[in-house]
């Protein structure tokens, strides 16, 4: 049953999937006129952006733009609230996640996500909580739990902080390492892209600089997609940057260009605070 | 302070009328001839302890299965329904329970059983262990929930390894009250178990049970019955007491998670 799925999968990927791949060149993950409605209100409109391996992408706009619905339909995480819906494609390596007979769960494995507040799961200990994407998957080898304990730790900048204290319940840390801990989490399961939904939000400026430069890091061997509402924050970690107004995207470009020289009069304005 | 009176009153009747006849004989004893003192609630206890554990097996997993649907899946008419249904359960006399019980299986098979007991223990037990298990569970708040589907760990792995795991407290103390609270139980005992002056035999026959026996040693209008009906009222309340310390010990873990929270 799943081998012939698969093969169908592969089948159409290479069909119709591949050619705009050679166009894009490296893109990870591209919408292609995705629309999303909570009940009847729709709060996405045909939007087509892309988010090339190894950069990181920010999307910027007012609140109540979309954002975050947006990067929550890149995993598939978007469906699980009631009466949500979407509709267009997300394409990532090439294939539709929306397609028919995909599992949203091994999307989900593969495009992990960071959320506004910190959320560890309360009851387990920092090791549990990195350890618990993979365990709760049947990943049972202690040797390999902890080799990838430490990992995920060592590139969410956290490992220095908590290695005597991994027995500690994860909510017993600063809302800073809370928020690092989760990224750890996140890359525990070695996702492809890595969704961040306002990350830095709910964290003082020393906090919101650490995983800043954790981001920086980690673009290296992940792709980045992040919704920020700080415009500096934008500027400074992405390097593409997509605007969006009221569901649908104004402007998307490298980031120095669209910061410098946005082609849109309202990125302009946004960028220079008359709104938003 | 006012509403301790009745409590302190009552502790202190049953202690100071029941202490003095527990000793090692009349905890593990049979019950003696009427009329004439000796003999023990060795049956009653071990009644009580068979048929809250049978009650436990039947009533626990159900109840807290149910609360799972009702938290994570019941937002929708068909929930609707079965949440007002058991709201009507809960509120149920005992006694209408343990009826119903005699009706549907003491007489279909014409014995009362310990099973018709269990059966009966646990129709009481269901509904508050069920409401419980989803009040705890609805606590959690939705972005752990999030987290874990984030992970790409599934539906039911999120609610039983996440979702469960962090509302365990809660559940376990809805469970335990629960139990202290069909540990006392005595009107559906007499429609289903009945009593008896033996120690367990068969789960097709009648048993003893502590509630029933405190009502019978009362009954009875020897002064040494009435004193080893104080005993067996004692024996009760500690263990139900026991159950409420268990609830205790429950809770401080949940307190402590909280307070160790930023």
């Amino acid at each position: 049953m799943t081998l012939v799925q698969t093969e169908k999968k592969q089948s159409l990927s290479s069909e119709g999937v591949v050619q705009p791949l050679k166009t894009l060149e490296n893109s990870k993950v591209r919408t292609e006129d995705l629309n999303a409605w909570y009940g009847n209100n729709q709060v996405l409109k045909k939007l087509n952006i892309e988010a090339r391996e190894h950069s990181v992408t920010a999307i910027i706009g007012p609140s109540g733009c979309g954002k975050s619905t947006f990067i929550r339909c890149l995993n598939r995480m978007h469906e699980l609230v009631p009466k949500a819906k979407t509709s267009g494609r997300v394409i990532l390596d090439g294939s539709d996640i929306y397609a028919k007979g995909v599992d949203p769960v091994t999307i989900r494995r593969r495009v992990g996500m960071v959320f506004q507040k910190p959320n560890p799961f309360p009851t387990m200990s920092v090791y549990d909580n990195v350890a618990a994407g993979l365990k709760l998957n049947g990943e049972r080898n202690h040797a390999v739990l902890d080799r990838a304990v430490q990992r995920s730790l060592e590139s969410a900048f956290l490992w220095d902080e908590v290695k005597g204290d991994l027995d500690k319940s994860g909510a017993s840390l600063s809302g800073g390492q809370q928020q690092r801990l989760c990224i750890a989490r996140a890359l525990a399961v070695e996702p492809e892209v890595i969704l961040m939904d306002e990350p830095c939000s709910a964290l003082d400026p020393i906090a919101t600089a650490k995983i800043e430069e954790l981001i920086a890091s980690i673009k290296e061997n992940y792709t980045v997609v992040i919704v920020t509402h700080n415009m500096q924050q934008a500027a400074r970690v992405s390097d593409f940057t997509a605007f969006l107004y009221l569901g649908q995207l104004i402007e998307y470009g490298e980031t120095t260009s669209l910061f410098e020289n946005p082609a849109e009069e309202l990125t302009e304005r946004y960028l220079t605070g008359k709104f938003g | 302070m006012l509403a301790m009176i009745p409590l302190i009153s009552i502790l202190y009747e049953v202690v100071k009328n029941g202490a003095s006849t527990i000793n090692v004989d009349f905890l593990t004893a049979a019950p003696g001839v009427i009329g004439q003192a000796g003999g023990g609630i060795g049956p009653a206890i071990q009644g009580t302890l068979i048929l809250v554990g049978l009650t436990i097996i039947i009533g626990v997993p159900l109840g807290v299965l149910s609360g799972i649907y009702l938290s994570e899946f019941g937002d929708n008419p068909v929930g609707r329904v079965i949440r007002f249904l058991n709201d009507v359960l809960a509120e149920f006399p005992s006694v209408v329970i343990g009826v119903v019980i005699f009706t549907l299986i003491v007489l279909t098979f014409r014995s009362f059983s310990v099973i018709a007991g269990a059966l009966a223990l646990s129709i009481i037990m269901l509904p508050i262990i069920t409401r419980s298990t989803e009040e705890s569970l609805k606590l959690v708040p939705n972005s752990i929930r999030d987290a874990s589907m984030a992970l790409g760990i599934r539906r039911w792995r999120t609610t039983l390894s996440v979702v469960l795991t962090t509302a365990r407290s809660g559940v376990v103390t809805g469970i335990l009250l629960a139990i202290a609270r069909v540990a006392g139980e005595s009107a559906p005992l007499v429609f289903t178990i009945l009593g008896s002056q033996y120690f367990f035999s068969a789960l097709s026959s009648p048993m003893d049970a502590l509630p029933l026996r405190i009502y019978r040693l009362a009954l009875l209008p020897y002064p040494y019955a009435q004193a080893q009906g104080w005993g067996a009222a004692l024996v009760l309340i500690l263990m139900v007491l026991v159950v409420n310390i268990g609830v205790r010990w429950a809770t401080r873990g949940r307190l402590y998670s909280r307070r160790s929270r930023p």
